[in-house]
């Protein structure tokens, strides 16, 4: 619980000083926010978690619920870190207090969605966490794209949590009880009444990680939302629920697990190649990475079928490389488009000699998600894979990795744009701001050593737990 | 603890500070930043080895394996894991010694060499890497961590031969190198993948304990009629011959003489070429007592490889490529001598012996590379009849070069004699006609070396451009300072610090075998001395008696041009452009298949993101209600 408990703090923090602050402090506005953000991301990796439970067995708490809460609050500090000049700009200024506030109560969400011990607790977490979410994604509601953007999340994301509650108010019909523990010995795969929750709950998990068929928003509000927001939605909003999926996939409907393999075999299977085929035509970036991020939840989800504590461990550190490699791309996108609003493929063309740092980042980002060896992406990818081929799914890791060929394809498209492509106007050379480029850094030290340095696998798995 | 594990991490910071960041030092500061590093890690493997030696080393009088860290890396299954450690014993402690100091001398004498040259920097920084991947291949606690060393060390000196990038002949001679380890070294890992398959472990304790499971029951399999053993063994020889350049994969060495000289000096004389004899001395436990048969083709390897080298040496012009041949010619005596060593006591003297001219070898060898570049600096070319009566001109070079000459000829009291007499000896007591071959070539190589330093030193008057200059303080100190280490370290007494089974025994030297190779040696320098010492036409004259014979090995006995025409006229005619036709129409076809489809199919669905969110709930629902259907019908 104390994780939740510094994190309202500091939310509350930063609520007050927005009020209460006179101009001339609010200077140091993103400096305050970064900086406690970033104090709070060091105490949470510090804070060591013992397997408790709170409020009557609605929250729980293991070590690794404490090691993915503070790797979460990692990705909200990078999201603060590549936000400062869209902060800056003056229609965006005015509110920006709104923006810290706004993002520290979703990650509250994620926390009690990920520490949830009953099914209410899940329920409100994924609200708390998805309603502010959606003026995050308008923050920029004088564009139209952002707007739109937003009514897209809320109502896509409306219909999602009623379809997952009305499984879950079936599975309330048939066991009498939301509690996790009372629930997972009862539940049972002939019940239609069992599988019909099982598959609401799934349709909303999968609409959450932007799985197909229940991904169509995805590339609409990923291009539509300020950058740093499609950041945080992509990578730390889907890590959240990979994670709770998991841990509820292992804890709760263990006994259906017959079920839900299959299910999660085809899924899979549609997610990877029909993202990887929308993402080679894509021209725009963000929407480029969008397809990119659904196919990504494609190979996490990957990890979460194996239903082993390998599994879960593979799904932790998935994120882990996809947390820094996201955030680079992201990154080096924000910085861009901040300067010059350009966002497509084609204005990418010469990057490298204009910006060859930024070029260089974003080219490791691109391997990194392409899986070339030896970047964090490689690692996690081979992970995953290995966990699945050890539960014998051979010829799904098969598919998956014909898929990667496909992915390496529109990730070295935008390689190549930088590095090889010609052009009369490049895009002039950029100063980065500090932040920024204290963000990029951190995950370009992530994409090169988490791979190279075992202990921290080693650590995930020591501390993962299976079905 | 601390300093120890620093002797492998400072050369790797050295490394990436200079490579990343040199650019922005002056050649000089980057010069004295190497150098005064590497000073930091002699003196810390001083240390270290002192400790070893005659501190904790010895249990009971034995040395024993000592384990100082080890730390789990990969773990690839039950059994298979992979460490990364720091393993202390006598030869690792001696290799200690031997890389410093070497590397120590040619970083001082680069300063001066090199001063100048494009890229100062960056050779100072392959230097480093080049120092770090060499000490954690001799520390290293297992097989495997030495291949991924083994690996590193080929390609820090794949990057020195080709420092001249912008030469013709030194980017063909760096690959040439590459290629001819490489192909060796994937022997190398078959053998390892073998080994560890049956044996379950990487770790060295394990595999060479006398009482461990591998040697007390070695399993039984065979494949095509041989023990997989020997197969294993067998296969991670050739890894080792090739890093060695034992015949037949030697035809990298002489090209990688294009490489600036002190890393000839350095990596192909002194440390990396006996990475070879460092893997038999390692695994040798594992040789003597299950793969007995293997030891025994060693040797005869050694011996032909000696015998070979050293007749080419006699016939080579340029000062560097005899050098070369010559340093070829020596490995292989110390695996002659590892090849027919036995385990216990006085019995593994051959092991003792081979450890003990490897360390002397280092030191002369590396200082005849350090005199030729001397050499080739004042003069501007490596061959011989740009040379002559240097000894005017340069004094202290001329000194030095004799002493080490001397001593690789084997004459007393100069280091070589004694690390010489013990491999003769350990020869005889095992295997007479290895013994008989041993014996020609220390006269052959009394021979050559005297024919070189005539040629350079007295011979004809040359006519100089200019007059020859002796070498500045930073290159001849250098000399000296390994001078007098040839001079001293035969008197080490190597029988009580390395042996095979690490307890001490008695040495001696055994005169009934000395005299000869000592009269041998006379021979041979006599012989050099009549045809080279002043001009005359003798040379020519004996080399036309030789005939075919001399054209022969001019030409190294035409090992370059029947490796060209395996490779050009039968592999890639009929192996290779039958791959690439392969390649080109059925893989990259499926490629290119795989795109179409891509394409296509992407083309058609794009429908599907219409941008209606109408649209997408709908799907939504759809989505939901067909998995359910699915799972309610089918499932």
């Amino acid at each position: 619980m104390r994780h939740e408990l510094l994190l309202i703090a500091v939310a509350i923090v930063l609520l007050l000083f927005d009020l209460i602050a006179s101009a001339r402090v609010k200077k140091y506005h993103h400096l305050i926010a970064c900086t406690l953000t970033a104090g709070f991301t060091v105490t949470s990796f510090l804070m060591h978690e013992e397997t408790s439970s709170v409020f009557g067995g609605m929250y729980l708490d293991t070590a690794m619920h404490g090691l993915v809460k503070s790797l979460l609050a990692f990705g909200t500090l990078l999201t603060f870190l590549i936000s400062n000049t869209w902060l800056a700009k003056p229609e965006t200024a005015i509110k920006r207090g709104e923006f810290y506030v706004i993002t520290l109560f979703t990650l509250v969400g994620m926390y009690l969605m990920i520490s949830s011990g009953h099914f209410l607790m899940f329920y409100i977490g994924l609200e708390t966490a998805s309603i502010p979410m959606a003026t995050l994604v308008a923050f920029d509601k004088y564009r139209r794209h952002s707007a739109e953007a937003g009514a897209k999340y809320i109502l896509a994301a409306a219909f999602a949590s009623a379809i997952m509650l009305y499984g879950l108010s079936m599975i309330y019909a048939f066991v009498g009880s939301l509690y996790f523990e009372d629930i997972a010995p009862v539940l049972s795969s002939t019940s239609y009444m069992c599988l019909i929750g099982l598959v609401f709950f799934l349709a909303g998990a999968f609409f959450k990680l932007s799985m197909v068929p229940f991904h169509l928003w995805t590339a609409d509000v990923y291009e539509g939302a300020p950058t740093p927001v499609t950041a945080y939605l992509s990578v730390i909003s889907k890590g959240s629920m990979a994670f709770a999926a998991t841990v509820i996939l292992y804890t709760v409907f263990g006994n259906m697990v017959d079920i839900w393999q299959p299910i999660f075999w085809w899924i899979i299977l549609i997610t990877i190649t029909l993202a990887n085929l929308f993402a080679v035509r894509q021209q725009n970036l963000k929407r480029l990475l969008a397809f990119s991020s659904i196919s990504q939840a494609g190979y996490l989800a990957l990890g979460i079928m194996s239903g082993t504590a390998m599994g879960m461990a593979t799904v932790v550190y998935y994120t882990v490389a996809y947390l820094c490699s996201n955030f680079a791309a992201f990154g080096v996108i924000q910085a861009i488009e901040d300067k010059t609003g350009k966002v497509t493929l084609a204005d990418y063309n010469g990057l490298y000699g204009t910006n060859p740092k930024l070029a260089i980042t974003m080219m490791l980002a691109m391997f990194s998600l392409g899986g070339i060896p030896f970047f964090a992406g490689f690692f996690s990818k081979f992970f995953v894979f290995a966990a699945a081929a050890e539960q014998g799914q051979y010829l799904l890791v098969f598919l998956a990795l014909l898929n990667t060929i496909i992915s390496l394809y529109y990730y070295l498209l935008v390689v190549k744009a930088m590095f090889i492509n010609k052009t009369d106007a490049p895009i002039s050379t950029l100063k980065t701001d500090a932040y920024g480029r204290i963000a990029l850094v951190a995950c370009v030290l992530g994409m090169l050593f988490i791979g190279l340095i075992s202990p921290i696998f080693d650590y995930i798995v020591s501390i993962s737990f299976g079905m | 603890m601390l300093h120890t594990s620093l002797i492998l991490i400072t050369p790797l910071i050295l490394f990436i500070v200079l490579g990343l960041f040199g650019k922005y030092l002056s050649p000089k500061a980057a010069g004295w930043l190497g150098t005064a590093g590497l000073l930091l890690i002699t003196c810390l493997a001083y240390i270290t080895a002192y400790h070893y030696f005659f501190e904790v080393g010895k249990v009971d009088g034995v040395y024993q394996k000592m384990e100082l860290f080890s730390f789990s890396w990969l773990h690839l299954g039950e059994w298979l894991v992979v460490n990364l450690g720091f393993m202390l014993d006598p030869i690792a402690a001696m290799m200690l010694v031997v890389i410093t100091t070497v590397s120590l001398m040619v970083h001082i004498y680069s300063s001066s060499y090199m001063k100048g040259e494009v890229g100062f920097q960056r050779y100072y920084a392959l230097l480093s890497l080049f120092t770090f991947s060499m000490l954690g291949l001799v520390v290293a606690n297992n097989i495997f961590q030495m291949y991924i060393f083994w690996e590193l060390v080929g390609v820090s000196s794949y990057s020195l031969i080709g420092f001249y990038y912008t030469k013709p002949a030194a980017v063909t001679a760096s690959k040439k190198a590459f290629i001819v380890t490489r192909f060796a070294d994937l022997g190398f890992l078959i053998g390892i993948l073998i080994l560890s398959y049956y044996t379950r472990t990487f770790d060295f304790i394990s595999l060479t304990d006398p009482k461990g499971a591998l040697i007390s029951n070695p399993a039984s399999a065979t494949f095509m009629g041989a023990s997989v053993f020997t197969w294993a063994m067998a296969l991670i020889f050739m890894g080792g011959a090739g890093k060695s350049a034992m015949l037949p994969l030697h035809i990298w060495l002489p090209d990688a003489m294009e490489g600036p000289t002190p890393v000839s000096a350095l990596i192909h004389a002194a440390t990396m070429v006996v990475a070879g004899v460092y893997l038999v001395a390692r695994l040798f436990p594992v040789y003597y007592f299950v793969t007995p048969e293997v030891l025994t083709g060693i040797a005869y390897i050694g011996a032909a490889t000696s015998l070979f080298a050293a007749i080419v040496a006699c016939t080579q012009t340029d000062i560097k490529r005899v050098l070369a041949f010559s340093t070829i010619s020596q490995i292989a005596y110390m695996l002659v001598a590892l090849g027919v060593s036995k385990y216990e006591g006085h019995d593994g003297l051959g092991y003792m012996a081979s450890m003990f001219h490897l360390f002397t070898h280092a030191f002369f060898k590396a200082l005849l590379f350090l005199g030729a570049g001397a050499v080739i600096h004042a003069v501007h070319s490596n061959e011989m009849k740009d040379m002559g009566s240097l000894r005017k001109y340069m004094p202290v070079t001329h000194i030095t070069f004799l002493i080490a000459c001397l001593a690789i000829a084997g004459i007393p009291p100069f280091s070589g004699f004694f690390s010489k007499d013990e491999i003769m000896v350990a020869a005889l007591h095992s295997n007479v006609a290895v013994f008989v071959c041993q014996y020609i070539v220390a006269g052959l190589t009394a021979f050559y070396m005297f024919r070189l330093y005539y040629n350079i030193f007295w011979s004809k008057d040359a006519h100089y451009h200019h007059t020859p200059h002796e070498a500045p303080a930073a290159m001849s100190f250098p000399l000296i300072f390994l001078a007098a280490l040839t001079v001293a370290v035969g008197f080490i007494p190597f029988s009580t610090f390395t042996t095979a089974d690490g307890a001490a025994f008695a040495g001696h030297i055994d005169w009934s075998v000395a005299a000869p190779s000592i009269a041998v040696a006379l021979v041979g320098i006599g012989i050099a001395t009549l045809m080279y010492k002043s001009e005359s036409g003798k040379a020519d004259k004996v080399a036309s008696r030789f005939g075919k014979f001399y054209n022969w090995a001019v030409h190294k006995f035409y090992f370059d041009e029947l490796y060209l025409f395996i490779t050009k006229n039968l592999i890639f005619k009929y192996i290779s452009t039958p791959v690439a036709w392969f390649d080109r129409n059925v893989v990259d076809g499926f490629m290119n298949f795989q795109a179409t489809l891509t394409y296509t199919v992407s083309n058609g669905i794009k429908e599907l993101q219409s941008g209606n969110i109408q649209r997408y709930v709908w799907v939504f629902a759809m989505g939901a209600l067909t998995t359910l259907a699915l799972v309610l019908f089918v499932l």
